[in-house]
């Protein structure tokens, strides 16, 4: 069993008029075998959220604690995060010129795992990962995420989930950009993973129409930098319904 | 050579109203009022070229000072390089030959100059100033598996030579040839590639300098018709290391490319300076040159330059060139010069286009392989060597290619990051 605690966190940005404060005191608990869906509009702080977890440099906590299993997160440099069990599913997977996916999942699996796979296991494991996710062998060749279309990109990133098997994954728009089909996918590839593991997730969009495929068990509504409420699975049916305006008119009433 | 030999090329060039260009300026990029080539001057007497003080458009990289002499007459060279031939490269290498001779020859054998001619006062110095020059000449086609191996050694610390080498590929002939560079001390050098008719020459020149070494080389290369080269040029070690290439294309159908990778220390200056001399039709230029450098705290900074001039002369019809030169700025006191000119005088092209980008290594890229568990020293190591992917894979000599990588490997070490 694992938890990944998020605790008053406060997160701010250098722009060009000084630092700016994106989160301002988020509270998030996402316990194994549990999916948290994150849904608010536009630069509510989203992904600033999935990247200060991730601990991109460019956001600084200003406040606040991120615990997985009892440990301080935030201590940690970006690689020893993903070590300990935590996953980004990037919303714009970067490009790496002339480095091969095989070496890159290889390098990536080889430190997770602590040790290096074994070459014939892994290449099996390999191929069935990215048979199930549609992928065309090929693409092992390739330079990592160099040239692929949204609908790869996206689907890479759930490849990489699946070989690293983080306790905790979270998924930023993973659902932007991609067709139906594409969709239907991807989604199948988190729900495999699911299935055969404790992960826990927590899975940030735009939209509900992820969450027809990718059932969650709580939903929260992010707004101006923090959660501004949280339910079952049937809030996001009213969002669908009625949007987030009632949320966004709560906030004004908020002292800032 | 019978006598000195001058020409001014070029003149006045004007751009056509549509070349094909495809303009990716970098940090760095800028491009001179002056063309090089209005002002190009080729001679083989050294007296021809007045000393440069460092105002010149060929000399404002280079740091005069550091040239120990070999620019103003003052270099005693006394000293002598070291030429060795061998088939096969690394454990495999024999001096069997077979079919290819290597001859020492006289500075009036009749064949020196059939490269090119010089064009600037160091690579002048060297050719009137050189003892005697070593000729390494192909006549058959060889295999590919059976590379040649000439190692040139530096003549040692406080030494000082000039070098003459001329390799030839006789009509038709096919050879995969190592051009070795090492040891210590003071050169300048002329190296012919003189590549006839329908043969095919895929060389890699390598200058694995010790520390305290100057080489300053002019590399001048003569295409015949329906001619191919492959040139890689890979400077790796040296105080400064200048290489000048000169593509002359000497009948239709000759295919070139040029390939780089350079990597430059705190304190090291790496300058490389190219032509591509577009003179007749329907010709094919690929220049890909790719620089990495790391300075130390407080010391000299790394500097490299890379001007990479293509010239499209009139009656160059059916003319197909691209030039690419990337740096990537592993730390700070680095400093990449980039300069890519490319001089268009017909329109009548199948293609002409320049790129060049000078970046800081890109933290993106890090804290992506980073995110997925990868230690920082191993992403870095890993996006590095993507970075020179493309050039060191069309190494075709595969003990080369490893020894190449862990070059890099160990120069990334040294930053201990």
């Amino acid at each position: 069993m694992s938890t990944l605690e998020i605790r008053d966190l406060h997160v701010e940005v250098e722009t060009e008029s000084g630092p700016k404060e994106i989160l301002r005191g988020v509270d998030l608990t996402v316990n194994s075998n549990e999916t948290h869906a994150i849904m608010g509009p536009n630069g509510s702080g989203k992904s600033t959220l999935a990247y200060s977890i991730a601990g991109h440099p460019k956001y600084t906590v200003t406040k606040g604690q991120v615990l997985l299993d009892g440990e301080d997160v935030l201590e940690m440099a970006v690689d020893e995060r993903a070590r300990a069990g935590l996953f980004l599913a990037m919303q714009y997977p970067v490009e790496v010129p002339g480095v091969s996916m095989s070496n890159f999942l290889r390098s990536a699996a080889t430190a997770t795992r602590g040790e290096a796979p074994k070459v014939r296991h892994w290449v099996k494991e390999v191929k069935g990962a990215m048979s199930d996710l549609e992928i065309d062998p090929a693409f092992a060749e390739r330079s990592v995420n160099e040239g692929f279309s949204g609908g790869e990109k996206k689907r890479h990133e759930v490849l990489q989930m699946s070989l690293l098997k983080p306790k905790i994954a979270i998924l930023d728009e993973t659902d932007s950009g991609l067709d139906v089909d594409a969709l239907r996918v991807v989604s199948k590839g988190v729900n495999e993973y699911k299935a055969q593991s404790d992960v826990g997730v927590l899975l940030i969009t735009h939209y509900t129409r992820i969450l027809r495929y990718i059932a969650p068990d709580r939903v929260h509504v992010f707004v101006n930098g923090r959660v501004a409420a949280s339910g079952g699975p049937e809030l996001a049916d009213e969002l669908e319904e009625n949007g987030y305006e009632r949320f966004l008119g709560a906030k004004e009433e908020q002292p800032a | 050579m019978s006598e000195p030999v001058a020409q001014v090329g070029g003149g006045i060039i004007d751009a056509p109203d549509s070349p094909v260009l495809d303009v990716d300026p970098g940090i760095n990029a800028t491009s001179p009022k002056i063309a090089p080539w209005e002002l190009r001057f080729t001679s083989y007497d050294v007296e021809a070229f007045e000393v440069p003080r460092g105002r010149e458009e060929q000399w404002r990289f280079t740091p005069l000072r550091r040239l120990r002499g070999l620019h103003d007459g003052s270099a005693t060279a006394a000293g002598r390089i070291g030429v060795s031939v061998a088939s096969g490269f690394g454990d495999a290498a024999s001096s069997d030959l077979g079919g290819v001779r290597h001859e020492t020859v006289g500075r009036d054998d009749p064949r020196l100059g059939d490269g090119g001619v010089p064009a600037d006062r160091v690579a002048a110095q060297a050719w009137s100033a050189a003892r005697e020059a070593h000729v390494v000449t192909v006549n058959e086609a060889r295999s590919d598996d059976e590379p040649l191996t000439v190692t040139v050694t530096g003549p040692g610390e406080g030494q000082s030579a000039y070098a003459h080498l001329q390799l030839r590929l006789e009509h038709h002939a096919e050879a995969v040839v190592v051009l070795d560079h090492r040891g210590s001390g003071t050169v300048a050098a002329n190296t012919e590639f003189v590549v006839a008719d329908g043969a095919k020459l895929t060389v890699v020149e390598v200058h694995d300098w010790a520390d305290d070494a100057v080489y300053v080389g002019a590399q001048h290369l003569s295409v015949g018709r329906d001619a191919t080269i492959r040139h890689t040029s890979v400077t790796l070690g040296g105080d400064l290391v200048r290489l000048s290439p000169v593509v002359n294309y000497r009948a239709p159908g000759g295919d070139v490319e040029l390939d780089g990778l350079y990597f430059a220390d705190g304190g090291q200056h790496f300058e490389q300076r190219l032509l591509v001399d577009h003179s007749v039709p329907n010709c094919r230029s690929r220049v890909t040159y790719k620089g990495a450098l790391q300075g130390v705290d407080g010391g000299t900074a790394a500097h490299t330059v890379w001007v990479g001039d293509v010239l499209i002369r009139k009656a160059a019809e059916g003319t197909d060139t691209y030039e690419l030169n990337r740096n990537l700025l592993l730390t700070d006191n680095a400093r990449a010069d980039s300069v890519p000119n490319l001089e268009i005088e017909t329109g009548e092209i199948v293609g002409a286009g320049h790129a060049s980008a000078t970046g800081r290594f890109d933290d993106e890229q890090l804290f992506y392989l980073m995110a997925r568990g990868i230690p920082e020293a191993q992403a870095r190591r890993l996006v590095v060597r993507g970075f020179f992917g493309e050039v060191i894979q069309k190494v075709r000599v595969p003990a080369l290619r490893d020894r190449l990588e862990a070059a890099i490997e160990a120069e990334l070490e040294a930053i201990g990051s």
